[in-house]
């Protein structure tokens, strides 16, 4: 009777956690269920870029067929940006923008669980598209018309089948849970910082995820648009995008560009935000330029809304259009350089610590320049009609989102997992993690360059063998083997210290933001006191209260 | 280090922050400005540009009484939240009946128009770029007139039985808010399609 009773009750008891799970409105769960979601993406969609490299390590390979080459570089692209990229960046914050200004939760906790549970929902979709995206026509599961979709490839003569409609609907939603979120740490960051947590107090994290939000709303915006058109096209007969029509297939790269290329520092400002948390505190100095560090991401943000034809001089935008989009990325990298300026006068005269996310955090200081120097290079028109649509382009800016975003996600991984569920990562599989994804990014993404400075495009399933790009192209699938090898660690990691891990405490970094106040993990109300700030350290003050850091704070 | 870092409040010093629904009424705002700026951009981008008929000259008409109905709508309102301001509910719930009423004036007004564009001059969305523009964009405003209308009839029921009181005032005002940005869109739908663009 004993064991008859037992079972039922661990289920209940397992229904229950689910439930919990299922129902929160709590900004902690909400971010680690955002952040676990987008894990598994990440190893979804970096074992779609694996098949890909496997595809082309070799001329003429037939691993997979071209069809569903189209597909992989479709569903990689799409995943990565909108169910990795975004969630995992909105996950950190939604964890950690309340606790760093001393806030209780999120100002619209319902909103918060919206957001995640539609952008969960869009990620589902676009991946039902294998099972559901052949509809009635038997052509095509999976989108296989690029993440950027030109027109007239999503027209419904060359997309015939529903594959197009399930990406277009994925990233619709994912776009109003993107907005939901956005609007949430924007009112949050205004409305419900503690008392004496001035704007001029505010840790930077907190500073650069509100420019972040807000470059969602004017980003995400014409992505919902364009998105309604394309539906409109593909379901009511409109015309917007029908050249048959008189309509223009350039205005959809206008549209879907005008938010492609502000998502790029959607993406790479909370990147920053890491490192400004993490880099000062195992340099054991404060930040250097704290408010040129807030006008340099304010300026970014506003830079970053007139570049984005930048992705379009292939097309022939004209000499003015050409002048104007080369000047203002080229600008774009002044803003950046102040950044890495702080960040290298932060570690000046540090006391450093090469614990593993500061490690992490180095890796990204270096890749991070090498990233934007390629972006300069290609900022030039000329130089881009050469080498548009080439590897060298697909090496620059997976430069950036791997050489510079993916490690400060790993070193915010290592930096607050901590706080998130009270146990320490392994700094030795982290050093190991480490070693073996820098060894790998660098074989893939360095090499990457040579192919495309020889001529071979993107998105070909395959090449022959007499172009000499057969050697390069094998190097840098091999990266992409250490690069798996490095992630399978990380994730081994995450799991083992879940449940073996060295209990962290409240503060294992003697760190010296709110955060780092409360117990690891903190109990769902955050703060039993609603805590009081006099300083941007607030830890530190505390911690040496003969020197406090309101003396020195302008 | 102990668990919890209290540093001592300092109870004279004034702490006020902005109210929440009011900042995130407006974020919403900018987010759906962006969205309305891409369509009247794509409805401008195509002026002109259709292969075929009607054109926006042969058909459209100036909609000047549902646009003065509208426009009106956002002191009626307006109205409301300062009755309620002042807890005068009679009041309040007769300015939202107004506002509710005359945003029905304008909604009828563009189905009329909406109507005889497609019954009578054979403008559909599929016709030409004239008439996908003109019903995307028209009609993506008029989605935000159904939504406002909705939130609006819903205060006024709960003005009407009598479950809305000054502690309300704030909520009404985000309402209100909302309903100022559906004007002030249509003032620019006006301007592009019905004057400059015909």
């Amino acid at each position: 009777m004993r064991n008859t009773t037992a079972v039922p009750e661990s289920r209940r008891r397992w229904l229950d956690v689910v439930h919990e799970w299922v129902k929160t409105v709590d900004h902690k769960k909400i971010g680690i269920m955002y952040i676990c979601y987008a894990l598994i993406f990440l190893l979804v969609a970096g074992f779609e870029a694996l098949l890909m490299r496997i595809q082309l390590a070799i001329p003429n390979n037939t691993f997979v067929s071209p069809q569903v080459f189209n597909r992989l570089f479709t569903m990689h692209g799409t995943t990565m940006v909108f169910f990795v990229g975004m969630p995992i960046l909105f996950g950190f914050g939604n964890y950690l923008i309340p606790l760093m200004i001393g806030a209780r939760d999120m100002a619209f906790p319902r909103l918060n669980a919206f957001g995640f549970w539609i952008s969960a929902f869009g990620g589902l979709l676009l991946y039902f598209s294998y099972l559901g995206g052949d509809g009635l026509y038997g052509a095509g599961s999976a989108p296989d018309v690029g993440w950027f979709a030109y027109a007239p490839l999503t027209s419904p003569a060359f997309s015939v089948g529903h594959s197009t409609d399930y990406w277009t609907l994925a990233l619709l939603l994912s776009g109003i849970g993107s907005v939901a979120t956005a609007l949430n740490m924007v009112t949050t960051t205004i409305c419900m910082r503690c008392p004496g947590m001035k704007l001029n107090r505010m840790p930077l994290l907190v500073w650069l995820y509100l420019v972040t939000s807000l470059m969602v709303f004017i980003a995400i915006g014409p992505l919902t648009a364009a998105q309604i058109m394309l539906m409109l096209d593909r379901y009511a007969g409109a015309h917007f995008f029908d050249t048959q029509a008189g309509g223009s297939a350039v205005l959809w790269m206008h549209f879907f560009w005008i938010f492609g290329h502000p998502e790029v520092y959607i993406l790479v400002l909370p990147a920053f935000a890491f490192a400004n948390e993490i880099i000062p505190v195992f340099s054991r100095k404060a930040i250097f330029g704290y408010p040129a560090m807030v006008a340099a991401t304010i300026g970014i943000g506003f830079i970053s809304l007139s570049v984005w034809a930048h992705h379009m001089f292939t097309v022939g935008l004209g000499a003015w259009a050409n002048t104007f989009f080369t000047l203002a990325t080229m600008v774009i990298a002044v803003p950046t350089g102040i950044k890495i300026f702080n960040w290298l006068a932060t570690l000046w005269g540090g006391k450093i610590h090469f614990t593993v996310p500061m490690m992490f955090s180095v890796g990204f200081l270096f890749q991070f320049l090498i990233a934007g120097l390629t972006g300069i290079m290609l900022s030039v028109a000329p130089f881009d009609w050469q080498l548009g649509n080439s590897y060298f382009v697909v090496a620059h800016f997976h430069y950036v989102l791997v050489g510079a975003i993916l490690m400060m996600i790993f070193a915010a991984f290592y930096y607050w997992s901590p706080k998130m569920t009270g146990r320490m990562l392994s700094e030795k599989l982290g050093k190991w993690h480490f070693w073996l994804f820098v060894i790998g990014f660098h074989l893939t993404f360095d090499f990457m360059h040579v192919p495309g400075l020889l001529g071979m495009p993107r998105r070909i399933y395959t090449y022959e063998a007499d172009r000499g790009w057969m050697i390069w192209n094998l190097i840098v699938s091999s990266g992409a083997i250490f690069q798996a090898i490095g992630a399978l660690v990380f994730v081994y990691n995450l799991v083992w210290s879940y449940f073996k891990g060295p209990i962290a405490g409240p503060d294992p970094w003697d760190a010296w933001t709110l955060e780092w106040s409360t117990p690891s993990p903190p109990p769902a109300y955050n703060f039993a006191v609603i805590p009081s700030v006099g300083s941007r350290r607030p830890l530190w003050d505390l911690k040496h209260p003969e020197d406090p850091d309101s003396n020195y704070e302008m | 280090m102990g668990g919890i870092a209290v540093l001592p409040h300092n109870p004279n010093e004034p702490w006020n922050l902005p109210s929440r629904g009011i900042v995130g009424m407006v974020c919403l705002i900018i987010a759906e400005a962006a969205i309305f700026i891409i369509f009247v951009v794509a409805y401008v981008f195509y002026l002109g540009k259709s292969l075929a008929g009607p054109t926006p000259r042969d058909v459209l008409e100036l909609p000047i009484f549902t646009t003065i109905c509208l426009l009106s709508s956002s002191f009626t309102v307006m109205g409301a939240v300062s009755a309620l301001h002042k807890n005068q509910r009679n009041a309040c719930s007769m300015w939202l009946a107004l506002t509710v009423l005359l945003g029905f004036i304008f909604l009828a007004g563009t189905a009329h128009e909406w109507y005889n564009l497609i019954y009578r001059d054979g403008l559909t969305i599929r016709t030409n770029l004239f008439g996908t523009a003109f019903y995307s964009l028209v009609g993506l405003h008029a989605t935000h007139v159904v939504l406002g209308l909705c939130l609006l009839s819903l205060a006024l029921l709960f003005s009407l039985r009598g479950q809305m009181t000054s502690k309300h005032t704030e909520r009404l005002e985000v309402l209100s808010i909302y309903w100022h940005f559906v004007d002030a869109v249509w003032v620019v739908v006006f301007l592009v399609v019905y004057v400059f663009g015909r």
